[in-house]
């Protein structure tokens, strides 16, 4: 199984450490839209508001899940170097996102979401490194959809904005996950 | 006249599209739109879909629930999914599933026939039978 790493270690950790310049960019520029977006944050109180506050809960949640997930496979004893370092950032950047998320669904007047005391993985199906790869680059595809369907909804343009940023942060960890386990980075001009 | 006849076999053929079962293949492929949130046999930050058909909306025991789709009145059915996929918040205004929705009624139809044939896989009858989720690790 570790073959499928191995011939893509140094493109991985050529990956990671251009990622890794390029992410603090990509969330300093969403937080900047969540936390001082002045047309997000003046309208408090109002349907749309809140509407706006529950869509971003449901991405806090989702982001909560996805630290959890990354901690099950840090913690798996399957994950080797560099693929294990590939993993705690990508935890890190949910980790980044939630943040944003929680302060700006209370600065919105919501309530942010808490983790759950437990998630539930089908961890009887991870049995290799690349078990953890394809289960995360699944949960990696499914966020990029679901920012995606996020985005057309908001009622404020800055919140849409910093949710197609994190839906970018997503959709390269997709790609990242799917060049270490040897398949088409990006699979297609469009994602859906 | 070539217009008209245009027009006839276009409306034909949107009636015939329209009335056409899903795929459940190409449904699968839609369904993994879906797993940012859900999943089959267990309940993440969307509810579970194993026995979705036949259920009533917001009814999953320990699910937190907007109250909006508590009080929804929906019975999960090929034409209330329809519905409720095509435009979540139109369809549930207040639920806190913050999704614009498939838009495209065939890839609706897709992802139905999807739903309805993985509620019968023996990952769902294994949830059925087994509760809570067999073969799954909580963690905290």
């Amino acid at each position: 199984m570790s073959f499928l790493i191995l011939g893509n270690a140094t493109n991985v950790l050529e990956a990671r450490r251009a990622f890794l310049g390029k992410s603090g960019l990509l969330l300093s520029g969403a937080a900047v839209a969540l936390l001082a977006g002045r047309d997000a944050l003046a309208a408090k109180g109002d349907p749309s508001t809140e509407a706006d506050a529950r869509i971003l809960n449901s991405a806090l949640g989702a982001e909560l899940e996805a630290i959890a997930a990354y901690q099950v496979g840090a913690e798996s004893g399957l994950l080797q170097k560099p693929v294990l370092g590939l993993a705690v950032t990508f935890q890190g950047h949910h980790k980044e996102h939630a943040e944003v998320l929680a302060k700006t669904i209370a600065r919105l007047g919501g309530k942010p979401v808490a983790a759950k005391p437990q998630y539930t993985f089908p961890t009887e199906k991870l049995k290799t490194q690349a078990d953890v790869l394809r289960f995360a680059a699944t949960l990696e595809k499914g966020a990029v959809s679901a920012y995606l369907g996020a985005v057309p909804i908001f009622g404020s343009r800055d919140l849409a904005k910093a949710a197609a940023s994190i839906l970018g942060d997503e959709a390269m960890h997709w790609a990242v996950l799917r060049n270490a386990l040897g398949e088409v980075p990006v699979p297609s001009a469009f994602v859906s | 006249m070539a217009l008209a006849g245009l027009f006839a076999a276009s409306a034909l053929a949107f009636a015939a599209g329209a009335a056409a079962p899903g795929d459940a293949r190409s449904g699968e492929e839609i369904y993994a739109r879906c797993l940012a949130c859900h999943a089959l046999a267990y309940d993440r930050t969307g509810p579970r879909h194993c026995g979705l058909f036949g259920r009533r909306a917001g009814s999953v025991e320990g699910f937190a629930y907007s109250d909006a789709m508590k009080r929804s009145n929906i019975t999960w059915n090929a034409r209330t999914l329809d519905r409720f996929l095509a435009n979540p918040l139109a369809a549930v205004p207040g639920t806190s599933m913050g999704y614009a929705g498939v838009p495209d009624p065939r890839e609706r139809a897709d992802l139905i026939a999807y739903l309805g044939q993985a509620g019968k896989s023996p990952q769902c009858r294994t949830r059925a039978a087994n509760s809570p989720a067999q073969g799954t690790e909580e963690r905290k």
